[in-house]
Formats: C-alpha cells, sequence, structure tokens
C-alpha cells in the first residue's frame, strides 16, 4: 500500500487563507497547487484517454508559462473503474492523504454525483467535466460543486432548435437505458412538445448500455413506422445502430436527431456507413478555424501527434476552468474559491465560458451540425456554434430546479 | 405478422453469435470442469484479430471465410497456450481455484488489448455483399444475418460430427461422462484437455471474428457477452450442445420479443429465462447430473481448529487493528474500514462456499440489499445510524429466506448460476425503479452522524464485522456447522442419521445473506451513497475472489483474503496505470504458488514459503 504523504506541502496549501496579507500568498512558495483529477481510464479508455491528454497539455502550459499564483500546478490523477465507491475512496485519498486543493473529474453520471456528494460532506471543490446529469448542478447541486460540460438538457435544447423545424409528427427515441440516456430523451420530449404540440411520440427503445441487440432495436422501431427519430447511443452501442439501421433502410426518408453522434470518438468508427444528414451535436474539429481552436490542435497535434477529440477540449478546458478560478480568487482555500469560482470567465478553444453564478454550470457550449460522408470518414457539415448560455432554461426556472 | 417473423429471424441471427461463444464454454466445462472466466476475453480477442485480419484482406465473401477461420485458428493457439502454461498446473486444486486463475488472465488480457490496440474502437469496413439486404414479405433483411442464421446448426453439425464420428470426439464425450475413467483406461488427459481448450478458444474467437460486420471491435465485449455465455451454458445443460443452442435460440428470441413488447426489460430478460428453467429443470434444459469428480472429493480435509500460534497471531493483529487510528492517517483508515466490510463480505460468503459446499456467484445482492435497506432507512425513515444498520441484516436475510428456498434445491454451477440470476434480477429492480431506489443515480447523502468521525466509525465497523465474522466462525464450529458440513460431503448419509440437508443449507444461506447485508450497510455509511453497482456482477466476483485467494477450506482464508485483495487493489490502483495487468499477475502467482489458497498454503507441509506446520 503506498502511505505516502507530502504533509509539508499540503499544510502550506490549505492554511492558506484568502482574507490574509498578500505577503503570507507569496510565502506559499514554490510548493505547487494540486489538483486531484478521478475519470474512467480503464472502463471508459476512448473518451477518457484523449480527455486525459488535454488535461496534461494544459497543464503543461501553464507550468510552461508564469504558472498559477505564481505557483505550478501538479495534477495528480486517478482511475475510478466506473465503479462510485471506488470513486469515493480515491477522492479520500486525494484530499485527506494528498491534500489536494481541488477535486475534479467523472465520466460517468452516477460516478459525477458520488464524487459531489463527496465534496459536500467534505467542503471541497469538486469540478466536474463530463458528466452530462442535470441532478449534478441542480436538484443535487450545491456550493462546492461545478460543472463544465453542456448538460442533458442543454444537448437535448440545442437539438430541439432544428428537431422543431421538421416537418415530421411522429417521433421515436433510441436511449441507453441509464440517467443520461432517460434524462435527455426526458428533455428532449418535453421541449420538442412545448413548441410543436401537434408531434406524437410512438415508441421508445431503451437498450442496456453496451449491449444493445441492434438488429432487434432497429425492427422495433422500423415497425412503429416513425417520422423522425432521436438517437441518444454512443460508442460501440451506435456503430451496431448505424450499422444495422443502415442495412435494413432504417434512416432511409427519415429524419434523425442524434446526441453527441458528431463527436470525433463515437463519429470516427462509423466512418464510411455515417449516416447523411443526421442533426447531431459534436465536435468537427479540424474544419473550425477560430483562432482558440486552431491554436488548441496545433498545439495538441504537436504534443500527441493525433487530433484531439471532444474528451480532449472538455480535459483542457477543464484545467483552464481551474485556473481562472483560482487566478481569480486569488486563493486554494475551499470556501474563498465556492464564493469566487461564480461568475469567473476562461478561455477553451470553443471560445470564452463563464461559470454561472446561479446554478454553477459552465456556458461551454457545443458543435450542432449535420453529418456527412467525406472521403470515407464521417464529418460535420453546416455547424453552428451554440453558446451554453442559449441552451440554458430562464433563471426562474432554474431557480425552482435548484433547491440549494 | 410481417414484424413478428421479422424479429423472430433477427433473434435467430442474433443466438448463432450467442452459440458460438457458449458453444466453447460448454465443451470446456464439460470435460475440464473448469470455469473459464476469460472465454468473453477470447471472444474479444477475436473481434481484435479478426479485425486485423480482415482490414488487410479484400472484402470478398470467399478472403472473410478464410479471415474468419484464421482468427480462429489465432485464439485457439492464445487457448492453449492458457491452458497449457497455466491451468495445466491447478487441476488438482480445489474446485473454482480454476475460475480465480482465469480471472487472473480476464485482468491481463484487458490491459494487453488496451496496449496492442488503443483505446478506440474499431470498424472494419464492410463490402457490398455484407451492406445488403434480402426482401422477406416487403421488409429489407440483412444478409448477413441470414448467414449467421445459417451459422448457427452449421457450426453445431460439424462438431456433433466431430464428437460422433471420429476417435478424439469418442474420448471427448467419455471424458465429459467421467474424466476417471477415460484416464484410467490410458488416454493421455493432458493432451485431451489442451485440445478441447484449443477447440473452444477456436470457437470463441470466430464468434469475436463473426460479430465484427455487425458492429466494432471494442474494450468492453469481454465482459459484456461472459455473463450471457454462461447463461446460456447454464440454460442448455453443462456440457450439451444441443442444449446450448436451444438455449441460445430461446433466449435470442425471446430478447428480440422483449423489445417490442417491453423495451426496458432487455436488462434483466435473459436472467430471468435463467431462473425459470433453473427453478423448473435443476439441470437446465438437456442437463445431466454431474458426476462427482473424484479428486474434488478428496481435497477437501475436515476444518482443523486454529492452532494456539495461529490464535496468538490473531489476538496480535487485532489489537493491532484496534489502535489503527491512533498510528495511521485518514486515507489509511478509510482503507481500513473497507478491508473490515469486505471481511465481513468474504466471510459471509465462505459459510456459503466452504462448509456450505454451496459457490455463490451472486453474493452482492444481499450486500446490496443490505446497503440499500440501509440508506432507504435514512433517507426515508430518517432512521437514526443503529437502527439503520440493524435493518440492513434483516433486509438481506429476509430476502435471502425466501429465495434461498428455491435456491437450495439446486447444486454446484447450477446453484451458482441461479444466485448470479437472482442478484442480476435484484440488480436490475435497483437500477429500473427510480422513484425509490435512484436509479442509476443512487441514493446520496447516507453519511454516518457527526457523532460518528472517521474513527468512531471505523471502530464501530471493526467491531461489527470482525464480531459478525468470529460469530459465522463459531457458528461453524457448532453443532449446527458440523451438521451443515456432513450435508455437503455426503447429502444421503445425512439424512439417514436425521438431518436436513436443505433446511440446513437454506438456514446457512439465510445467516450468510444477513451477513453479508450488514456489511453492505456499513459499506453504505463508509461511502455516503449507494449505487446499483454495488450489486453488480463484478462486486460478486470481488467477493469470489477474496475468497478463493485466501483458500476455501480454512477458516482464516476469507479474512486473509479479503485483505490480502483490498490491499492489493488500493496499492496497485495507486502505483501503475496498468493496475489491472499487475493484479491478475499477482492472481496468477498466488494462484500457483499457493493453489490451496493464501491461508491454505500455510497448512501445507513442506511448500515453500511455509512458515509453520500443523502439529
Amino acid at each position: 500500500m503506498q502511505l505516502s504523504r507530502r504533509t509539508l506541502l499540503a499544510a502550506s496549501a490549505t492554511l492558506a487563507s484568502p482574507l490574509a496579507a498578500p505577503s503570507i500568498v507569496r510565502a506559499q512558495g514554490n510548493a505547487p497547487i494540486r489538483i486531484g483529477e478521478i475519470n474512467s481510464y480503464t472502463a471508459a479508455p476512448a473518451f477518457t484517454l484523449p480527455y486525459r491528454n488535454g488535461l496534461q497539455l494544459a497543464v503543461e502550459q501553464i507550468n510552461a508559462g508564469d504558472g498559477l499564483l505564481g505557483r505550478k500546478i501538479e495534477l495528480l490523477i486517478r482511475d475510478d473503474a466506473g465503479k462510485p465507491a471506488d470513486a469515493v475512496r480515491l477522492a479520500g485519498e486525494l484530499v485527506t492523504d494528498q491534500k489536494v486543493d481541488v477535486l475534479a473529474g467523472g465520466f460517468l453520471s452516477n460516478v459525477g454525483l458520488a464524487l459531489s456528494d463527496y465534496a459536500l460532506q467534505n467542503k471541497k471543490l469538486f469540478i466536474a467535466g463530463e458528466p452530462l446529469t442535470d441532478a449534478l448542478v441542480w436538484d443535487k447541486g450545491h456550493r462546492y460543486g461545478f460543472r463544465l460540460r453542456p448538460s442533458t438538457y442543454m444537448q437535448a435544447a440545442m437539438l430541439v432548435e432544428d428537431a422543431a423545424k421538421l416537418p415530421a409528427k411522429r417521433w421515436a427515441t433510441v436511449a441507453p437505458n441509464y440517467e443520461y440516456g432517460t434524462s435527455t430523451v426526458k428533455w428532449f420530449k418535453q421541449l420538442l412538445l412545448a413548441k410543436r404540440p401537434d408531434v406524437v411520440f410512438v415508441a421508445d427503445q431503451l437498450p442496456t448500455l453496451g449491449k444493445i441487440d441492434a438488429g432487434a432495436t432497429v425492427a422495433a422501431l422500423e415497425q412503429a413506422k416513425p417520422d423522425a427519430i432521436l438517437n441518444v447511443t454512443f460508442g460501440p452501442d451506435l456503430t451496431n445502430f448505424v450499422r444495422q439501421g443502415n442495412t435494413r433502410g432504417l434512416f432511409e426518408g427519415r429524419a434523425v436527431v442524434s446526441v453527441l453522434t458528431g463527436e470525433p470518438e463515437y463519429l470516427d468508427p462509423l466512418a464510411e456507413e455515417t449516416p447523411d444528414g443526421w442533426y447531431v451535436t459534436g465536435y468537427p474539429n479540424t474544419s473550425v478555424t477560430d483562432p482558440a481552436n486552431t491554436a488548441f490542435i496545433a498545439a495538441y497535434k504537436a504534443k500527441f501527434n493525433e487530433l484531439p477529440k471532444m474528451g480532449s477540449v472538455v480535459g483542457y478546458a477543464l484545467i483552464a476552468s481551474i485556473a481562472a478560478g483560482i487566478a481569480k480568487t486569488g486563493s486554494v482555500e475551499t470556501e474563498a474559491m465556492a464564493s469566487g469560482f461564480p461568475g469567473t470567465t476562461f478561455a477553451t478553444p470553443f471560445g470564452k465560458v463563464t461559470w454561472r453564478a446561479q446554478d454553477h454550470q459552465s456556458t461551454l457550449g457545443t458543435y450542432v451540425g449535420r453529418t456527412a460522408l467525406k472521403n470515407g470518414k464521417g464529418a460535420m457539415v453546416d455547424w453552428r456554434y451554440v453558446d451554453g448560455a442559449d441552451a440554458l432554461p430562464s433563471d426562474a426556472m432554474v431557480k425552482t430546479l435548484r433547491p440549494a | 405478422m410481417t414484424a413478428l417473423l421479422i424479429q423472430l429471424l433477427t433473434g435467430l441471427a442474433g443466438a448463432s453469435t450467442l452459440f458460438l461463444v457458449a458453444a466453447g464454454l460448454t465443451v470446456i466445462f464439460g470435460v475440464t470442469r473448469v470455469v473459464n472466466f476469460s472465454h468473453g476475453s477470447l471472444f474479444m480477442l477475436g473481434a481484435y484479430i479478426g479485425w486485423t485480419i480482415l482490414s488487410r484482406l479484400p472484402r470478398d465473401p470467399g478472403s472473410f471465410a478464410l479471415g474468419v477461420l484464421l482468427t480462429g485458428l489465432a485464439t485457439s493457439a492464445i487457448g492453449s497456450a492458457v491452458e497449457m502454461v497455466l491451468l495445466r498446473r491447478i487441476y488438482k486444486a480445489p474446485e473454482l481455484l480454476q475460475l480465480l486463475a482465469t480471472f487472473g488472465v480476464v485482468l491481463i488480457l484487458q490491459d494487453a488489448t488496451q496496449a496492442i490496440w488503443g483505446p478506440a474502437d474499431l470498424t472494419l469496413p464492410r463490402g457490398p455483399w455484407l451492406r445488403s439486404a434480402v426482401m422477406i414479405l416487403g421488409e429489407r433483411f440483412p444478409l448477413y444475418d441470414l448467414i449467421l442464421i445459417a451459422t448457427g446448426p452449421l457450426i453445431l453439425g460439424t462438431i456433433w460430427l466431430l464428437f460422433a464420428r471420429t476417435r478424439w470426439g469418442t474420448l471427448v464425450r467419455a471424458a465429459t461422462l467421467d474424466r476417471e475413467m477415460v484416464s484410467a483406461l490410458g488416454v493421455d488427459q493432458r493432451r485431451l484437455f489442451t485440445s478441447v481448450f484449443a477447440l473452444g478458444a477456436g470457437l470463441a474467437g470466430i464468434g469475436g471474428a463473426l460479430v465484427l460486420p455487425q458492429g466494432s471491435a471494442n474494450l468492453q465485449m469481454d465482459l459484456s457477452v461472459i455473463t450471457d455465455a454462461f447463461v446460456v451454458v447454464v440454460v442448455g445443460g453443462l456440457g450439451s450442445l444441443t442444449g446450448a443452442y436451444l438455449a441460445a435460440v430461446l433466449i435470442g428470441v425471446l430478447q428480440a420479443l422483449g423489445i417490442v413488447l417491453l423495451p426496458k426489460a432487455t436488462l434483466v430478460v435473459v436472467f430471468v429465462v435463467m431462473a425459470c428453467v433453473l427453478i423448473v429443470r435443476p439441470h437446465g434444459l438437456l442437463g445431466r447430473p454431474l458426476t462427482a469428480t473424484r479428486t474434488d472429493a478428496a481435497a477437501i480435509a475436515p476444518i482443523r481448529p486454529a492452532t494456539p500460534a495461529l490464535l496468538w497471531a490473531a489476538a496480535a493483529l487485532l489489537v493491532l487493528a484496534i489502535a489503527a487510528p491512533l498510528i495511521v492517517g485518514p486515507f489509511v483508515l478509510s482503507v481500513l474500514t473497507d478491508i473490515t466490510i469486505a471481511i465481513l463480505f468474504a466471510a459471509s460468503l465462505h459459510v456459503l462456499m466452504g462448509p456450505g459446499g454451496m459457490a455463490s456467484f451472486g453474493h452482492a445482492a444481499w450486500f446490496g440489499l443490505g446497503a440499500y435497506g440501509t440508506a432507504l432507512a435514512v433517507k426515508s425513515l430518517a432512521a437514526p445510524m443503529p437502527l439503520a444498520l440493524l435493518l440492513a441484516p434483516i433486509a438481506a436475510g429476509g430476502v435471502a429466506l425466501v429465495f434461498g428456498a428455491l435456491v437450495v434445491r439446486l447444486s454446484g454451477v447450477y446453484l451458482a448460476m441461479l444466485t448470479l440470476a437472482f442478484a442480476q434480477i435484484v440488480w436490475a429492480v435497483a437500477f429500473q425503479w427510480s422513484d425509490v431506489t435512484g436509479g442509476d443515480n443512487g441514493i446520496l447523502g447516507v453519511w454516518p452522524p457527526a457523532w460518528a468521525g472517521p474513527a468512531s466509525f471505523y471502530w464501530i465497523s471493526l467491531v461489527l464485522c470482525v464480531g459478525g465474522a468470529i460469530l459465522l466462525r463459531r457458528a461453524l464450529y457448532a453443532p449446527f456447522g458440523f451438521a451443515l458440513r456432513a450435508s455437503r460431503d455426503s447429502a444421503l448419509r445425512a439424512e439417514a442419521i436425521g438431518l436436513n440437508p436443505n433446511a440446513l443449507r437454506l438456514a446457512a444461506f439465510t445467516l450468510a445473506g444477513s451477513a453479508a447485508g450488514l456489511a453492505g450497510g456499513l459499506a453504505a455509511y463508509a461511502k455516503g451513497s449507494v449505487f446499483p453497482t454495488t450489486i453488480s456482477v463484478g462486486h460478486s466476483v470481488d467477493a469470489l475472489v477474496m475468497v478463493l485467494l485466501g483458500g476455501v477450506q480454512t477458516m482464516a482464508g476469507p479474512i486473509i483474503g479479503a485483505i490480502a485483495y483490498t490491499g492489493l487493489f488500493d496499492a496497485l490502483l495507486l502505483a501503475t496505470g496498468f493496475w489491472r495487468a499487475a493484479l491478475g499477475a499477482c492472481i496468477l502467482a498466488i494462484v500457483l504458488l499457493f493453489p490451496q489458497g493464501i491461508a491454505g498454503g500455510f497448512n501445507r507441509p513442506g511448500v515453500a514459503g511455509s512458515v509453520k506446520r500443523t502439529i
């Protein structure tokens, strides 16, 4: 068992108070600011390994410059193996043993919620990167929890814009049977019906995550004769679904709206089977010529010799968001950061983003566009960037959704 | 009508893929009695190797068939290597130790596959013939699915011919019925076992390559296929190929029809089918009662009471454990709390596996029921901690009593799989019943009250868990324990002297369930939350690994196993990104060095590394 403790470093870091004289801040000297990051590296490597690259690139860039508050950033990475109980134990290790200043990470919704609850109980800041569940910032939201990615509500809201313009009246849905899937479907239905009361939902498929029986699912959807389909599956399930759908002609003459499908980690495996004209959220990495993005891609390619994926952007932006919050607070004391992070603006490959004060959700948006087949590969075309702030409900509604 | 036919055909296509994986598993089990947990890994390797070969070949049907066969040969070679290097050395070890060894292989192959092929999903471009469809009653149906439908019976027929018409096949069938007799007649068991493994692994590899046109090679395939494959094998009847095919068809078709009628049910349909079949037919559809392998029976020696030296060592360890909060830091303390919970969890499973003679693949069900019982008591009744903890063993024990009545009628792997089915059903309820259990988001905020800080909670957990383990031990040395062991060793003789084996087994089942429930209740407080993952197959496997690592036939085994596994797991997790491979390698080393488990290793005189001999 590894019992290494760096109490010396840690004591100086945690004792620092924002209200104390600036001289004390300087007295912290060169002790690095420690960020403890927990993610499902072995359980979901297709997303989390590019994500880890993004984290490392951001830390390296900050440390190569002036650092943060004149100190270096030290990143401690842990693998939760996809299990919430392991994540909580590792959070304990990072907080009590390694004395990290901030906790971050999470991929699965339930791991994110477990870490967020640990943060609330132990009064430690937790910045969730990827977990999409609305509960993280709304019904289970609290002072110490923040979340970066556009949530299931926001993803659904972005796509409903396009979906509502379609002539389709009969809709069917297919989503993995867990929080992310059911929650996205719930919001999509609610938001679409609000804009289009004439719409009916004729079939809901809920395959088990990672075990879709694609042939039977496609046949069941076909049988319902929908005009349009909402797809929420991703990863291996999506590949199976698309292949069966292509062969059986499910997508012919039907509009498809699909969450996350434009992200390179899920679009690339579709390769020459990429369906044409799906409305998707995602990241058209090379075709975005915004300077922030091109600079990010250049730095990423130089370091890892491959194109960044959506995970890379999330990892990179996660570090940027923490660094900006700490810089604005001027301290790594938890209570000060919990008050200092809201309202902080930070730069990401997608442009400027703000930590919202009302629910601790960031305004990081995502690209919405359509899929196309280009040179035997999947691509996103006709895309636009949707700012996260524009996809969130009104402040009054957020207030009712967030008791804390 | 058309829709029904299409679903039926789709179900048949899915059944063929399932059958290919299950066929290899059932042949291997029939002959060697190895519960080969790594069969799913060979399936995954088949997909990856198939991708490597097929993406370099032209996209015509002939090349595809050639590539699939080459893949089968490659995985066949890997399977034989695993058998020759690893399993061959431990056939004489207690039952299920081979399962532990193959679990180690699973872990190593997961990291190896990721290291070789990278983390991204790999997809094989489909040639036009693989993308084409035929018209059936006006609906498009994939040509490839039709090919798959034909492949199942084709492989079944080929293996049947192999078994019925060749000398090798005759030997395999004979060994399935009575392998000692075959050996006594002068047949080289080693070659027979290796060849059977080669065949099984080859079939798994072919199965993996055949799913490529429908999906991708990805790193989750191994675990997602293995439980389903086991279900098919058990529903069909262990060792029965035709049974496996029937079971695959039954499950494949029900799954396909279930998707139309009740989409949410896909989570659990295979396990409900298995539970129903096993309750009605305790040996599966076409299975026969297994002949006892004689080496196993001899391996179970009576459990000796601990020697004074061992008792002193245990007392010293306990004193150290009590003093721990004064010595170690908060993180180590939280790991120690986890270890106390793991000890009770493992000790409760040991009651079933050791003296009870009932291996359980679903022990996490009771742990999870206890955890949910506690969490719900806290959340909906605002119960104080002592009451909430009291509810944990009651909830778990109560359900164990009801399920147990169905379970104890079975034996061996059938019993183990029925417990797995129940665990999966409990898991599905926890997962799906969001209004009460919070679904996969779980129940949060189950923290101990302010008066129970980390140190106090550790002491509470130590008292309850170690106390619970000691009580379990006491029960096994009481007349109850002796009667239980008598029922295990010979149910017939036990009955003859007036014992009621099934009632004893049920009592043991309920006792073990309650103890695991208490461990679960403590875990809810220790983590502050409960999630369906506490009931998952993976968590049940953790318990199995702890018991087997420590040694099934010793009283100290589960305790040592729990400490070793939890400690090792944490240490490796923090030390290396390749913790799975490292953990797998450690498990293999322990299995090879101490075939009787770590604690068992100390009891065997003359073994290298043993520090004391039993007097």
